[in-house]
């Protein structure tokens, strides 16, 4: 298990922000999140403003890929151990259905805009569960080499299904959300019709059989890593990820690779706080979330990695990279260039369908 | 005199009989050896039996039914299962009302969810439900039966409702089927559909593999065995250092490394194209299926076989070739009727070693196998993890570990654990 624990500095100041006095909270929290440069951004932009700040102890866990499991498992012992989780909005929807993170009221405990709008007005309709603070707003997409598809870069989805034009391996993600929806799309399936397809056995199967025209030519990964390291290598001609990753290949390590930002499907990545923590820890928990999901905090995240903010008073206040001097605006998702066309991932249609959907993508895979 | 001593026991100087006072001394003794591994067994027993047994029993347990739905599941049982209808507006009305209680609770998405293991289906019709329910007045707002229908008409699906009174018992067998590509049909156990079997496949695929890989192991680990045993100590320490350096060094570095050996665009692949054996369109693959996970699984186990060989060959008198081969042995007789036979136990040690752990292997699979080469703990990982069917992982986990436990009884019984050395 790769538990890795930092310890920030712990130059002691007493607490001067917040509305609860410092007495009532802990003085340590332990937070989960994905680890990697998405971690680094987090601790640049949040952590240690906020540990400067309060005084407060923060510990580092890489976790959010289980964070289900082990939320479940620790609600079961009754030892919760973590004080604020960073998950993706369906692992968030889920943890709210189970009653294993607590239901926040977004304008009372949430930092206003600073021209006053209220929170829950500007996160709109991001806030897509009553347990979830969203944080940024991320895509998964398309990257390519430049080298090995000649004169005619793929400009459209359909690409990843044309073996023909563009041979080579392709890598997607071993999961069924996203592949299927991108399958549909390409055997014709009109954008608006995408779900409805899918809702029916027919759907699935359909959209099975459009990825297993290149079955043979897919390497599927797990982690977010193996695509920009795979096109790294050379060893695909195209690949899914998420876009910050993608960003990193291309600005960071200047590979030659390309983003195809076609059919991007948005995502929602956010912070939960863990339902039955003791009364000190939840006031810390809902004290730390207040101050890193304020505008000028989501805004600074960006400056280390290309994810849109999830407020909309944060996004004028994205600047540059803090290392690179880019400006990170054209590297947004969101940004109206990439966003021509984009696919929006429907939560409820996952949170109803995901486990027969998923249970049928993964026996077709071992097949 | 003879009388006496025959009828009256022995006894001790204390002029208690002797038998006696022996127990209470070893028994005093034996005491003082429990005390002695009593923290040991009492460490062993809390944290490694009792956590496997509860997990161990997950794969059987199925009170959430019962406890989440307990009206419903006392009001299908007088439902004919045969009848081809839904049940009447009673075990709807009991629906509703566990509804009401169990999206309070926050608990029908878990239900359905264990539900839906069996029907298909059944998980997004909770989860619809669910979001209606939390508005019902139980009073008022019947018959429930149309406002089911109403929610999604797969609420009159007698399937859905037979599902709930098959599965309604606190124990189940639904896991350890699911787990054979089984499933508790109408008409008893059959088989699941072709596109939902994989199961046995994977077991299948888990030994035949790691016995491929127990046996490359032996190929390769034999000879550097015998080296090291008979090189002087000088250079075969050296060679030792060589095998034990890999071991060493962390698992995922040197999966990654195979990863960097055996890609498409990896080092063999680039030799082999710069010495024009193959051409740069047909590049050999190599990894991402079971030859990869093979080669990387032989290498990385391949500490574990030669270490036990090395220590059963170092305790070979060398004087037993050399007798047979003054007595008119070649070579390979001398080999082959006096050497191996003796060094048969390391070679059995190391088998198992290496068997058990592979069985068991997880990471290097996942890394470098992919789809054609993952192990049965893969989806054990999966299941835990990712999809949350923590009955499904424990039930895959027993059938593991009493796999692993017949194949350790056959081994004894055809080549006897007496006869495995480590040393």
């Amino acid at each position: 298990m790769t538990l890795t624990r930092t310890l920030l500095a712990t130059t002691a100041l007493s607490m001067t922000t917040g509305f609860a006095s410092a007495q009532d909270m802990a003085n340590e929290m332990t937070i989960v999140s994905w680890g990697g440069a998405y971690s680094t951004s987090q601790q640049n932009a949040y952590h240690t403003p906020y540990s400067e700040n309060t005084g407060v102890t923060i510990i580092n866990d890489e976790s959010s890929a289980e964070a289900v499991a082990k939320l479940r498992a620790m609600n079961e012992a009754g030892n919760v151990t973590w004080d604020v989780v960073d998950v993706v909005a369906a692992d968030a929807i889920r943890l709210c259905d189970e009653g294993l993170a607590l239901e926040i009221d977004a304008d009372t405990q949430l930092a206003a805009a600073p021209d006053g709008t209220s929170a829950s007005e500007d996160f709109g309709e991001l806030l897509v569960s009553d347990c979830f603070i969203p944080q940024i707003v991320y895509s998964t997409t398309f990257g390519y080499r430049t080298d090995l598809v000649g004169d005619n870069p793929p400009t459209e989805i359909c690409a990843v299904f044309d073996t023909e034009t563009y041979p080579g391996k392709r890598s997607l993600e071993k999961r069924a959300i996203n592949n299927m929806e991108w399958a549909l799309l390409c055997d014709g399936v009109a954008k608006e019709d995408v779900y409805d397809v899918l809702e029916t056995p027919e759907g699935q199967e359909q959209a099975l059989a459009k990825l297993g025209t290149i079955k043979d030519d897919v390497i599927w990964w797990s982690a977010g890593a193996d695509t920009p390291q795979l096109l790294a290598d050379g060893e695909v001609v195209m690949g899914s990820t998420y876009n910050g990753r993608l960003f990193s290949v291309i600005e960071e390590q200047k590979q030659p690779v390309a983003m195809l930002w076609d059919a991007q499907i948005f995502d929602l990545d956010g912070w939960i706080i863990p339902a039955g923590l003791s009364p000190e820890r939840q006031a810390r928990a809902l004290d730390y979330i207040m101050f890193a999901t304020d505008t000028q905090r989501l805004a600074d995240q960006a400056k280390w990695i290309s994810y849109g903010p999830a407020r909309a008073s944060s996004a004028p206040l994205v600047g540059q990279h803090a290392d690179l001097g880019i400006d990170m605006a054209p590297h947004m998702p969101t940004d109206p260039e990439n966003a021509k066309n984009t696919f929006l991932y429907n939560y409820e249609f996952w949170a109803d369908y995901r486990d027969d959907i998923e249970a049928k993508f993964q026996a077709w895979l071992a097949k | 005199m003879s009388d006496t001593t025959q009828s009256s026991p022995v006894l001790a100087a204390d002029g208690r009989p002797l038998k006696h006072s022996l127990n209470r001394a070893l028994r005093r003794q034996k005491m003082r050896a429990l005390a002695l591994i009593l923290p040991l067994l009492a460490f062993v027993l809390l944290t490694f039996i009792v956590p496997i047994g509860q997990m161990l029993f997950r794969s059987v347990q199925n009170d959430i039914v019962q406890n989440t739905l307990p009206q419903t599941v006392i009001a299908v049982q007088s439902w004919d299962a045969n009848s081809g209808e839904a049940p009447d507006e009673a075990a709807f009305a009991a629906l509703a009302a566990d509804f009401k209680t169990a999206v309070e609770n926050k608990t029908h998405t878990r239900v359905g969810s264990r539900l839906n293991y069996e029907t298909p289906g059944i998980s997004s019709l909770f989860r619809k439900a669910g979001r209606k329910a939390k508005r019902w007045d139980l009073e008022t707002d019947g018959p429930f039966k149309e406002q089911f229908l109403d929610i999604d008409e797969d609420w009159g699906d007698p399937a859905i409702w037979r599902t709930i009174q098959k599965f309604s018992p606190p124990v189940t067998s639904g896991y350890f089927l699911n787990a054979a590509d089984m499933q508790l049909g109408d008409d008893g156990v059959e088989f699941r559909p072709e596109n939902q079997q994989i199961y046995i496949t994977l077991f299948k695929r888990t030994l035949f593999m790691s016995m491929i890989i127990m046996g490359s192991c032996i190929l390769l680990g034999y000879p550097v065995a015998w080296l090291l045993a008979n090189l002087p100590s000088a250079k075969a320490n050296v060679l030792l250092i060589l095998v034990l350096l890999p071991f060493w060094t962390s698992l995922l570095v040197r999966t990654s490394a195979w990863k960097v050996m055996l890609q498409q665009q990896g080092v063999i692949n680039d030799t082999l194209v710069w010495l024009g054996l193959v051409g740069d369109d047909a590049r050999l693959v190599m990894i991402n299926n079971q030859f990869g996970t093979i080669v990387a699984m032989t290498h990385i186990l391949l500490p574990f076989m030669i270490l036990p060989m090395y220590s059963v060959m170092q305790t070979i008198p060398p004087t037993y070739l050399r007798a047979a081969k003054s007595l008119g042995a070649t070579n390979w007789t001398a080999f082959w009727r006096v050497y191996f036979p003796q060094s048969v136990p390391g070679i059995g040690a190391g088998s198992i070693l290496v068997f058990i752990l592979a069985i068991g292997y997880y990471i290097t699979p996942e890394l470098v196998g992919g789809t054609k080469g993952v192990f049965i703990s893969n989806r054990i990982a999966f299941h835990i993890s990712s999809s949350l069917n923590w009955g499904l992982a424990a039930a895959l986990g027993t059938i593991l570990l009493a796999a692993v436990l017949i194949l350790y009884w056959a081994y004894d019984k055809i080549v006897g654990i007496d006869n495995v050395k480590l040393g």
